[in-house]
């Protein structure tokens, strides 16, 4: 196709949108709303998702062993630990060294339980990382079953809840989503019926005097694209305003470890990206359903 | 130029409109096509650009049979064919210029050649001062010169006419064959369905009359020979 073809194609399409004024404008809303609404879904998914990542690659698994193990048994317990094809580090940790953090930990307070030095009541413990955080709760329970293990400790019920609880935000989510792009999708492709029906005329001429087919598709997927994309225009600079204050203000605020907020950049980029296209994509798709349903070419 | 032969064409509601045609029409003829109303006029002219497939038989136009020639072919045949209907069929939104152009500008033609070929057959419908006008500010016999600029703008080989004079007096109906039998006197064909008496017994050309979905008389230099 060449450019003067081309440009002839985006000048026609640009006229259908002024033609189609009010339909123009209520496939834009509808793009623009719905968008919107898949931004912000978005934007909190991701970050709750980071949040929960930051989480669970935090979660350890600690074993606590039988004070009646002797150190041939630790050892074995530990190669055996370490064979585990899910277990990603394994690291020893003496009594001793237990206890000195415990103090630490306890600040002031934890000078008492340096009378504890002399007969120290805590277990030695093997320190478990899993190389994926699903992993975690099978492979404690694989631990657990080993001899000279006295308990195995992970956060039991608050790991498992949590990951619940990320999936069914995460599934809700998409049927909504998918709800609302369907409904921006349907309005897009009425607006182009109306153009292909104002239009029937030219078209019937077009056919006569022997426009390809594709040469007369490409305006109403012109459109359609416009409609998708102009409807993203609000939402992106909507998103990226709201987040970036959002980002400013609630960052230097949060104290709990592991809770903080994708940065802005690349973040904001990339939600943009997406916008962009599924504008785009929607739109050429509506615009599509109108052309083979109406434009029996 | 037009071959057809053993054509049959039934509609999918059931109505046969067309049964068993064969005819040949050559290079450089005028052909009349006549008829009463129903007879299957309508559809001998539109399978000869495509616009119907027939049910049997085959067709040929321009060395193109036309039952094997893919959907996605149909634009490519089209360009060496220039179709006139009744209702003129221009764009009311665009000048006189812009809807010859038109033509030419879907074939993707250069803009340049565009300008050039488009005064060249405005000026041969006697048209050429009336350029900027839109369609409604013109009289309907201008129209239709419109509508036949249109049709010839790409050099087609063969013109097909729905009764172009349907819709204008008989002096303006004279202007139209005077301009068709122009392009017919530079060597492309003319076929032409109609209902003009008048014009078939004074301007002799062949002459192929349908009746009932067959031709009941084919003949060089022929009469209208119907009562209405």
């Amino acid at each position: 196709m060449s450019i003067r073809t081309l440009r002839r194609h985006f000048r026609e399409s640009g006229k259908s949108l002024a033609r189609n004024g009010w339909m123009t404008f209520a496939s834009i809303s509808a793009v623009t709303v719905t968008l919107l609404l898949v931004g912000v879904f978005f934007v909190i998914m991701m970050n709750l998702n980071h949040i929960a990542e930051n989480i669970q690659k935090d979660v350890e698994i600690r074993v606590h062993l039988d004070p009646a193990a002797d150190d041939n048994n630790k050892d074995l317990i530990g190669q055996k630990i370490e064979q585990i094809s899910a277990v990603d580090t394994v690291a020893f940790s003496p009594k001793e060294k237990e206890l000195t953090n415990l103090i630490d930990e306890m600040g002031e307070d934890g000078k008492t339980f340096k009378l504890f030095e002399q007969d120290n009541p805590l277990n030695d413990v093997y320190v478990v990382k899993t190389k994926e955080p699903v992993d975690v709760v099978k492979t404690a329970k694989q631990i657990e079953k080993f001899q000279y293990v006295q308990n195995v400790k992970y956060g039991q019920g608050y790991v498992e809840k949590m990951f619940d609880v990320v999936e069914v935000a995460r599934n809700i989510g998409i049927v909504l989503i998918l709800g609302l792009l369907f409904t921006a999708m349907f309005l897009i492709s009425n607006t182009i019926k109306i153009t292909i029906i104002a239009r029937r005329r030219e078209i019937e001429i077009m056919r006569l005097v022997g426009a390809t087919n594709s040469f007369i598709r490409w305006p109403f997927f012109l459109e359609g694209a416009w409609l998708g994309i102009l409807g993203a225009i609000i939402p992106i600079a909507f998103i990226a305003a709201a987040y970036s204050y959002i980002y400013d203000f609630v960052s230097p605020r949060i104290q709990i470890k592991f809770v903080e907020l994708l940065e802005f950049n690349p973040f904001i980029w990339q939600v943009s990206l997406i916008l962009l296209l599924l504008g785009a994509v929607i739109g050429v798709w509506g615009s599509l359903m109108s052309v083979r349903k109406f434009l029996k070419i | 130029m037009i071959e057809m032969s053993e054509v049959s064409k039934i509609y999918p509601n059931g109505v046969s409109a067309i049964n068993g045609i064969t005819v040949k029409i050559n290079k450089g003829e005028f052909v009349y096509v006549v008829g009463p109303s129903g007879a299957g006029k309508s559809t001998f002219i539109k399978m000869m650009y495509r616009e119907e497939k027939p049910t049997t038989g085959s067709i040929t136009v321009n060395g193109i049979q036309l039952s094997k020639l893919r959907n996605t072919k149909v634009p490519l045949f089209r360009r060496n064919l220039g179709v006139v209907f009744q209702d003129f069929k221009l764009l009311p939104t665009l000048t006189v210029f812009e809807n010859v152009a038109f033509a030419m500008e879907v074939v993707e033609e250069h803009p340049k050649d565009i300008k050039k070929r488009v005064m060249e057959v405005l000026d041969l419908v006697g048209l050429k001062h009336k350029a900027r006008m839109v369609p409604t500010e013109l009289s309907g016999g201008e129209q239709q010169r419109v509508s036949i600029a249109r049709s010839i703008v790409n050099s087609p080989q063969v013109v097909i006419a729905d009764e172009p004079t349907g819709n204008l007096d008989p002096e303006t109906s004279w202007e139209i064959m005077n301009i068709l039998e122009e392009i017919n006197n530079r060597g492309t064909t003319i076929v032409m369905a109609t209902h003009n008496r008048d014009i078939v017994n004074n301007l002799k050309r062949r002459v192929i009359a349908i009746d009932n979905g067959r031709i009941v008389r084919d003949e060089q230099r022929g009469e209208y020979g119907y009562e209405y």
